[in-house]
């Protein structure tokens, strides 16, 4: 296994309350890590603290280093916005931005200055949107509000804004919890498909959800990673006893 | 048995243990009624009063209107009551120039106080800032004209008209045959500070209603927070942030005092940002009730008043709207 994150003593507080404790893992490269664990163990934190969401919140405090591809991405020179272009996030619940569908997917690449003219902007926009499945649906409106798209298309949207800024990992917050079943399985599905280019994290509640995803299994309780591993190891055999006890549904 | 039986009939009961006895329940509901009738004429006194102030003003303003017509009593510029010369044309620009250079001077700095509050700051800086910036709302407006008077005034006609005529002089916005200091600068200075915790405060508010959740999500396309602000942020609460500085307007409109004792209070009509001034509201306030004996004086001025609440009403009534439309029941 290929490390394309490794999160080294990674400590992270809220005020005073400590959120993390000492997180040592890695992230295999390519593949679909899943970040399981009761309500409050910390893995939305963990996940935040990937593209630096986390200082965004008043009073937290990290320390420790997570590394992308050797490089740690907590060092001050580097730069943050060059952190969030790189790793892409998934929100909890579609945010489609003010505009249109097209001009959502072009933004970021507007805003990186990716291409050199409308026509390339207009050639990428459609690549990404079919991509994630939209440009059959929505090939005829490009230019309406994003609002106007179903929530389980938003969703399909803020991926292809997120991957148009070329990132190599993907990061996702719960990313079907808002959905119906049906968009939920498309999300799926594409994470599946995607995970051949890009390195994808995922946090979820629903362990179902966990087993079709994942290959690889972090299990964090009460703000520290009690297990971690190959997804076939961790669900069939867990070493530990809580993490037994929550894939057997007792927590 | 119904419910209001077994009301009644516990009644006796009660009172043989001892409690303490309780209306009827059909006095209780009389009560309730007259309660709720009383509280809601109390609540519609204000409304009833702003209509009949509008049509009293009306009714006052009438007799003038038999002698001239509406359009020569607004267009004219000869304001000279002995003569029977009616033109508000005067007070009404120098209204709109105080205005005009009071919100302008106020926008950009509120804009920008309100961005840095809602995007940029703390919430213990918040926590801090907003109350004293609230605070200025409370100093007295007569305060706000001592301190024109004395500092921003001669600030104006030592300093800025002389550095103005010097840099800008050949733009005759910004040149004076007689600068004083007395003038619309001073008086949109003064302005400008008056409505700013105004304008701040409810675009701090506009602002907050843009979802975290939407920043977050420009911000992890990897955007600054002042691309997103630009991008995202001030595009959403445009009409919010616009309406908030026409409320901010209407209270510069009608502001009296503070203005009054800086503008000059020369009816002509100005021509640049050094000449003196004359408001609607400083000239009813400084002649209302003196030499009433000249014919159709009385009119005149009570018509500058329905001019100047119609006016504010508009503008009021508009950035009100569109403000409830954006922030729902947060904010009135």
């Amino acid at each position: 296994m290929e490390a394309h994150i490794q999160v080294r003593n990674l400590n992270a507080f809220y005020g005073k309350t400590q959120s993390l404790k000492d997180i040592n893992i890695e992230i295999p490269r390519r593949q679909i890590t899943v970040i399981m664990g009761p309500s409050g163990c910390g893995k939305t934190t963990l996940l935040k603290t990937f593209n630096r969401f986390l200082e965004l919140v008043d009073d937290t405090k990290i320390t420790g280093e997570v590394l992308v591809d050797g490089r740690n991405i907590y060092d001050r020179d580097v730069d943050v916005t060059e952190v969030r272009k790189c790793i892409g996030l998934l929100a909890q619940r579609p945010y489609p931005l003010p505009m249109s569908i097209y001009e959502n997917v072009a933004y970021g690449m507007h805003i990186h200055r990716m291409k050199n003219s409308r026509d390339e902007y207009r050639k990428a926009v459609r690549h990404y949107l079919e991509v994630t499945g939209l440009y059959e649906e929505v090939k005829h409106r490009l230019m309406t509000p994003a609002t106007s798209l179903s929530i389980g298309q938003q969703q399909r949207l803020c991926l292809a804004r997120g991957l148009a800024v070329e990132p190599e990992i993907i990061l996702g917050d719960e990313p079907t919890s808002a959905l119906d079943p049906i968009s939920s399985q498309h999300i799926e599905r594409l994470l599946l498909d995607l995970k051949q280019d890009y390195t994808i994290v995922v946090v979820t509640h629903t362990l179902r959800q966990a087993k079709r995803l994942a290959d690889y299994v972090i299990y964090m309780y009460m703000g520290e990673v009690l297990e971690s591993g190959p997804a076939r190891e961790v669900f069939n055999n867990p070493r530990h006893e809580r993490t037994r006890a929550y894939l057997e549904g007792q927590i | 048995m119904s419910l209001q039986d077994i009301v009644i009939k516990e009644q006796p009961n009660a009172q043989k243990e001892g409690r303490p006895s309780r209306p009827s329940l059909a006095s209780r509901r009389r009560q309730e009624r007259v309660a709720g009738r009383t509280l809601f004429i109390i609540t519609l006194l204000p409304v009833i009063l702003i209509v009949l102030i509008t049509a009293a003003l009306a009714m006052r303003f009438w007799p003038i209107l038999k002698e001239y017509s509406l359009w020569e009593l607004v267009s004219g510029t000869v304001w000279k009551p002995m003569q029977g010369k009616f033109g508000f044309w005067p007070f009404i620009a120098g209204t709109f120039w105080v205005t005009i250079v009071g919100v302008g001077l106020a926008v950009p700095p509120c804009l920008l106080t309100a961005l840095y509050l809602s995007e940029y700051a703390r919430a213990a800086t918040r926590a801090l800032m907003k109350p004293l910036l609230d605070l200025l709302a409370a100093i007295p407006s007569v305060v706000y004209g001592v301190w024109g008077v004395v500092a921003i005034v001669p600030f104006v006609g030592d300093t800025l008209a002389p550095w103005c005529k010097k840099t800008l002089g050949f733009i005759p916005l910004f040149t004076s045959k007689n600068p004083t200091g007395y003038s619309i600068l001073a008086g949109g200075i003064v302005l400008a500070v008056m409505i700013a915790p105004f304008i701040i405060a409810v675009t701090y508010e506009v602002l907050a209603t843009v979802s975290q959740g939407l920043r977050e999500a420009s911000l992890a396309v990897g955007a600054t927070r002042w691309q997103t602000i630009r991008a995202i942020v001030i595009r959403q609460t445009m009409p919010g942030i616009v309406a908030g500085v026409v409320l901010g307007a209407t209270r510069a409109l009608g502001e009296t005092m503070a203005v009054l004792m800086v503008v000059g209070n020369v009816p002509q009509v100005p021509k640049s940002i050094f000449d003196t001034a004359y408001p609607l509201p400083a000239l009813i306030a400084n002649n209302y009730g003196e030499m009433m004996s000249i014919p159709l004086y009385d009119a005149a001025l009570l018509g500058a008043a329905f001019m100047l609440l119609v006016i504010v009403l508009v503008f009021n009534v508009v950035s009100t709207l569109v403000l409830q439309r954006m922030l729902g029941r947060r904010w009135v």
